[in-house]
């Protein structure tokens, strides 16, 4: 049997679906992959989730046994619920969130540095090691369910945030190879969403949208919240989704939630005098997390007590107590994370102090409605180009779906609703229906795996292409001015929209490659400018429209030639079948092609 | 070297002659076995057969088949996830007197919280019963005794009808996580040591 295999490589759990690709049934058969992993010294369980963890033990710390799985020992990396148990006693020996660092251009992602801040002797990995153990851990677990099935030879779709620069797309796929996976295809995450929705619709799908529909796909993730928006349009009479838009990279999500409530529920503790240890913040943030469920699917609940018991045997008097109320709920989550903002309240973004410790780049403004708000005025001409009406300053959803779970608690999903909602009526606009149907936890997987059946040309494609244009920086042909840098102009290589398996003419400049020594370049992406085709040149850009990515590298191989040669090269862009950006370096003469790196730095972290 | 399997021996040799009186041996015990058990069961039929009311005094015998001992490995998993999620044990050793229904409840709601989550977790529940507690229910005969245990004037013959008092438990699926063959499930929870 084949299979269509969606992996969706979260930041706090993995999940895979499949879906068989043989069957002739209709309606495809769907399932999803119970992960054998550790769930404790020796136990093996099986669990519909793989907390994306990797603990590093001390060699002293376990016993061979405890380590093993149906695949063999697990002697120094543990993946799964164990590691997450073991680090949660242990930082200093766990890595969490990889996935954010995969996609965090102020450092090397292919350095050894996590677990950050570690002591010397702990074994340390890059994010990129990182995320190939997550996906071994998954690939074995599927060898131990599908012994018929090898998991190197189905069709297999990783999903990424929409936001992924080309860099944290390339180390995915990297990651991938890694572990020998041939058939590999990226997927948007909110694509998954909406192929998800349209799986659990079926047919009638196409009586929940009409032509002129914008969907809004809101993702709230448990480290990253990622924003699209879908088109409706049609050809031939038949329905077609068109993916216009992505939003930045918003490193926001339901971890972060649980973290406020638990700092709301510290400070009342520190106003009765009792100081919490690391420990128990810990373990009042899991608290949290589970008080937080209960109050936002029942209506009733007034206050949840949390109850924190002490680390040893004795379990009485030493137990610490508190409880988190309704109204730390709605202050912190309501009004922390969904505020009532107006359609032109953006997020405001302080630059960061110079002393800032080396740390992920976490949102500073936690209101993830100011953040919708930004990107819908930022993609106010995402429809021009398909002659929808009427969109003026900001875009107006006619739709909205939810992923994620934190979306599931109805105060939380309607309180999003409702202020967009305000924003249309405002506008004079028609209200925005919520599409809902789909399964928010599991919903990227499961759209990951439909979305390799629908490949096959047996349902609806989204269409999308390339959420954003690439430049590269050029230094433009101006007399040097003492004490000024040169001025950049950005050389348009790979446009807007460009599909998967294409390419793009290159470039008519030409650049002098030194064989043999590296030659950088600054590389920008634009993720509004949707007019400029390969070969446009720029002099002159609103900082809001395009973003410095990091820097990239073309090294010439001296095979052939002489060391310090100077070559004349052309630049070209294509976009590969899997989903990742590639750009060559192509000689005036001969057919040679060198690949260009994203993501170079000179210095590890 | 190339083994004929379709020649037949034309020599008597003690390994052959072995290998007939093992045949001969084995197809004997497969005869005395089955009759053994066929004896057995006809046995357990007569003592089960509710129309034979006469009383005649019962022979002990001991018959090591027909109790198993249950092996202690589930058991004493289960006892570390109970530990390990709920704090179980720690609770059930604590000496309640002394301490107020306060520090008591509390410590309830972490093991209710956690055995609930294990409860879950390992086992599948299903009621066996679907009527309301309290109300009437008739058991036709022939009704499963293993499932429904008849209480009070447990009279006549059935139909029975009388009040469902409870709606009993059935567990229809049990998952405990597999254990690596050289584990040692005594330990059901480990000594913690902070460096």
């Amino acid at each position: 049997m084949r299979y269509s295999i969606g992996i969706d490589l979260g930041t706090t759990n993995s999940v895979i679906s499949y879906v068989e690709l043989e069957g002739d049934a209709e309606e495809p058969v769907q399932g999803l992959l119970d992960i054998e992993q550790l769930t404790a010294a020796g136990s093996v369980g099986k669990k519909t989730q793989l907390p994306s963890f990797l603990y590093l033990p001390h060699e002293a710390e376990l016993a061979e046994s405890d380590t093993t799985l149906p695949w063999g020992p697990q002697k120094e990396r543990l993946t799964g619920v164990f590691a997450r148990e073991l680090g949660a006693k242990t930082p200093i020996r766990l890595i969490s969130s990889a996935k954010s660092w995969l996609s965090h251009g102020g450092v090397d992602r292919r350095s050894a540095f996590l677990p950050l801040n570690s002591p010397e002797e702990v074994l340390t990995l890059s994010p990129l090691q990182a995320t190939t153990e997550y996906l071994q851990h998954l690939k074995n677990a599927w060898g131990s369910a599908f012994t018929e099935s090898s998991f190197e030879e189905q069709d297999i779709t990783i999903t990424i945030p929409a936001s992924f620069d080309p860099a944290a797309r390339d180390l995915t796929a990297e990651a991938a190879r890694a572990v020998g996976i041939q058939h590999l295809t990226l997927l948007e995450e909110p694509q998954a969403a909406v192929y998800s929705w349209v799986k659990a619709m079926g047919e009638a799908w196409r009586d929940h949208v009409a032509l002129g529909d914008i969907i809004l796909v809101v993702d709230v993730g448990g480290g990253t919240t990622d924003l699209s928006l879908v088109a409706v349009t049609e050809d031939d009479g038949n329905l077609i989704l068109n993916r216009i838009a992505v939003g930045d990279h918003i490193l926001l999500g339901g971890d972060n939630m649980d973290l406020a409530l638990a700092y709301q529920v510290r400070a009342k503790l520190a106003k009765e005098g009792k100081n919490l240890q690391p420990w128990q913040i810990q373990a009042l943030t899991h608290g949290c997390r589970g008080a937080k469920e209960q109050m936002l699917t029942d209506d009733a609940l007034d206050s949840v007590p949390l109850v924190v018991p002490s680390r040893g045997s004795k379990m009485l008097g030493a137990t610490l107590r508190s409880e988190l109320t309704r109204q730390d709920v709605e202050q912190t989550l309501v009004a922390g994370f969904f505020p009532d903002a107006s359609i032109n309240d953006h997020p405001v973004e302080k630059p960061r102090g110079a002393l800032t410790q080396m740390g992920l780049p976490f949102a500073q403004d936690a209101g993830i409605t100011r953040h919708i708000a930004a990107f819908l005025s930022k993609q106010a001409s995402a429809t021009d180009q398909l002659g929808f009406a009427g969109q003026d300053d900001f875009i107006k959803p006619t739709a909205i779906l939810f992923n994620g779970g934190s979306l599931k608690a109805p105060i939380l999903a309607n309180r999003l609703v409702d202020i967009i909602n305000a924003w249309l009526s405002e506008a004079g606009a028609e209200k925005a229906r919520l599409l809902d149907g789909a399964d928010l936890d599991l919903a990227v997987a499961k759209g990951a795996a439909y979305f390799g059946y629908v490949k096959q040309g047996k349902g609806v494609r989204i269409r999308g292409g390339l959420a954003s244009a690439y430049y590269i920086g050029v230094e433009s042909a101006m007399p040097a001015v003492p004490g000024m840098e040169a001025p950049v102009e950005a050389l348009c290589l790979a446009p807007f929209g460009m599909e998967e398996g294409t390419d793009a003419a290159a470039s008519d400049r030409e650049f002098g490659l030194v064989v043999g020594q590296p030659v950088r370049f600054r590389f920008f992406g634009s993720t509004v400018r949707r007019d400029d085709v390969s070969g446009t040149l720029l002099d002159f850009w609103s900082p809001e429209e395009i973003e410095e990515l990091p820097e990239i590298q073309a090294t010439l191989t001296a095979e052939g030639r002489k060391e310090g040669e100077v070559v004349p090269v052309r630049l070209h862009a294509k976009v590969t079948e899997i989903g990742t950006l590639m750009l060559e370096a192509i000689p005036r003469e001969g057919d040679e092609r060198w690949q260009i790196e994203f993501d170079v730095r000179d210095s590890a972290v | 070297m190339n083994i004929d399997f379709s020649l037949v021996p034309v020599t008597l040799d003690v390994v052959h002659v072995g290998l007939a009186a093992s045949v001969i041996f084995l197809f004997l015990l497969v005869i005395i076995v089955s009759r053994v058990s066929k004896a057995k069961s006809s046995n357990q039929g007569d003592s089960l057969e509710p129309g034979s009311a006469e009383i005649k005094p019962v022979e002990p015998v001991v018959n090591e088949d027909l109790l198993k001992e249950t092996a202690p490995e589930a058991a004493l998993q289960l006892l570390m996830l109970l530990q390990q999620d709920a704090r179980l044990i720690d609770f059930i050793h604590e000496d309640l007197t002394g301490f107020d229904d306060s520090d008591v409840g509390a410590a309830a709601r972490v093991v209710h919280e956690g055995s609930k989550r294990v409860l879950q977790q390992v086992f599948s529940f299903q009621s066996i019963r679907n009527e309301e507690e309290e109300s009437r229910v008739t058991l036709e005969a022939g009704f499963n005794a293993t499932e429904n245990r008849l209480t009070g004037n447990v009279t006549g013959e059935a139909p029975f009808t009388g009040t469902l008092i409870h709606k009993g438990w059935k567990v229809t699926n049990v998952s405990l996580p597999q254990l690596a063959k050289e584990h040692d499930v005594t330990v059901v929870a480990p000594a913690e040591v902070e460096l």
